[in-house]
């Protein structure tokens, strides 16, 4: 029933999910340390302060304000972006499942695949 | 201190955490927040913001070979992170909920019990209970790589294994921590799934898991950038060493150590949080 060399297995999308997984940490690495360079070079005088928490600036909580901050080379919203696809790197994974999953016909998975992804974005989505 | 010198100091320590993390097997993320509260004075909130984001990096990389390797098992995770996202999202909502010092309790209860479960003895009693339709009709049963060549097991408690893993994900999101230890309960004890995929499994997991949460950390502005980037760069790259220096189980000694550094670093949190002084 299956063709050989077209045969979507659990070791093939093992090995996808692995590909996926060390592209997004790598590229997120490099992205968030661009960003530290440039963090660094810029406010490395600074004296820094973290014990009372008083919440990022509203420029820094959401994924449109990043991009327009890396677009004018502002260091902390490059930083953030790499975070964003950090976070964004096991969300693709799930994506991915949905899809490994349903060539190999297992609906069940597909399902549950789904309920995970819906969680996710549901986490991210804008409130 | 200048940002410089911070932003260094922060980086080697997160260079060391990950790198014992790794080689111990308890993940680097557990001693970031205590160790970013204690010795750096870092807030409570900002310090699991950061920390969140290394268990991501961490839990990623090391996910990308262990896959490759076998021992995970996909459909078990699969099934499993559904308990763990709910219980993530719930746990992140809860952070603004709970105050500080009641945080910092609670992770000193899970430091004690991490410690605790690094130290017991791995070798779990053999099976007699049968294993679960459940888990047969959702073919989580699998094989392994074991030394003696591929083995297959089959799992118990389904039902039990999912309640403690919404747990876990709740923990994970109210403390910004990976909770590898509850996972590896859930499915080593509970489901009695091997002890190798059970890790393998649950660091799988632990990135889904924690980017559950990551949403709600950034839009209450938990995660500051400047903050998360060595912490993130240093426990990755610590991680990334223990993985290369030392494949396989780690030394008695070195576990000794980092236990005992567990140990610590809980009784601090505790004290912290009963006086109130965070």
């Amino acid at each position: 029933m299956e063709q050989g060399q077209n045969r979507w297995t659990d070791e093939r999308m093992d090995n996808i999910i692995s590909l996926l997984l060390r592209t997004g940490v790598i590229l997120s690495a490099a992205i968030v340390l661009i960003g530290g360079i440039m963090y660094l070079v810029q406010y490395h005088h600074l004296v820094p302060d973290y014990r009372v928490f008083r919440g990022e600036p509203t420029t820094l909580r959401h994924f449109g304000t990043i991009l327009r901050g890396v677009g004018t080379f502002h260091s902390r919203s490059w930083m953030q972006l790499g975070l964003f696809v950090l976070v964004a790197t096991p969300v693709a994974r799930v994506a991915f499942s949905i899809f490994g999953f349903y060539k190999e016909r297992d609906r069940t998975y597909v399902l549950l695949t789904l309920v995970v992804l819906s969680v996710l974005l549901f986490g991210l989505m804008e409130r | 201190m200048s940002l410089l010198l911070f932003t260094l100091l922060i980086w080697v320590c997160s260079l060391a955490a990950g790198l014992l993390g790794s080689l111990t097997g308890l993940g680097g993320g557990l001693v970031i927040v205590p160790l970013l509260l204690i010795v750096f004075k870092v807030d409570i909130h900002y310090a699991a913001g950061a920390s969140l984001i290394s268990v991501i990096a961490t839990s990623s990389g090391a996910a990308a070979a262990y896959v490759k390797e076998g021992f995970t098992n996909i459909r078990i995770g699969m099934f499993l992170e559904v308990a763990t996202t709910l219980g993530a999202l719930f746990g992140a909502y809860l952070v603004a909920k709970i105050s500080p010092s009641a945080i910092a309790i609670i992770f000193g209860l899970v430091l004690l019990y991490s410690a605790y479960m690094s130290v017991r003895s791995r070798t779990s009693a053999p099976s007699s209970l049968p294993p679960d339709p459940l888990a047969t009709r959702l073919r989580m049963n699998g094989v392994y790589p074991a030394i003696a060549g591929p083995t297959s097991y089959s799992i118990c408690r389904v039902p039990l294994g999912f309640l403690i893993c919404y747990f876990a994900g709740l923990i994970s999101g109210l403390l910004g921590i990976g909770s590898g230890a509850l996972k590896v309960l859930a499915m080593d004890q509970a489901m009695e799934i091997p002890f190798k995929v059970s890790t393998a499994t649950s660091n799988f997991m632990i990135g889904v898991t924690a980017a559950a949460s990551a949403g709600i950390y950034f839009q209450r502005g938990y995660i500051d950038p400047g903050l998360a980037m060595p912490v993130m760069l240093g426990v990755l790259f610590g991680s990334f060493m223990g993985a290369r220096i030392m494949p396989g189980t780690p030394s008695r000694k070195l576990r000794i150590i980092f236990d005992g550094a567990i140990l610590i670093l809980a009784l601090e949190m505790l004290f912290k949080g009963f006086t109130g002084k965070l």
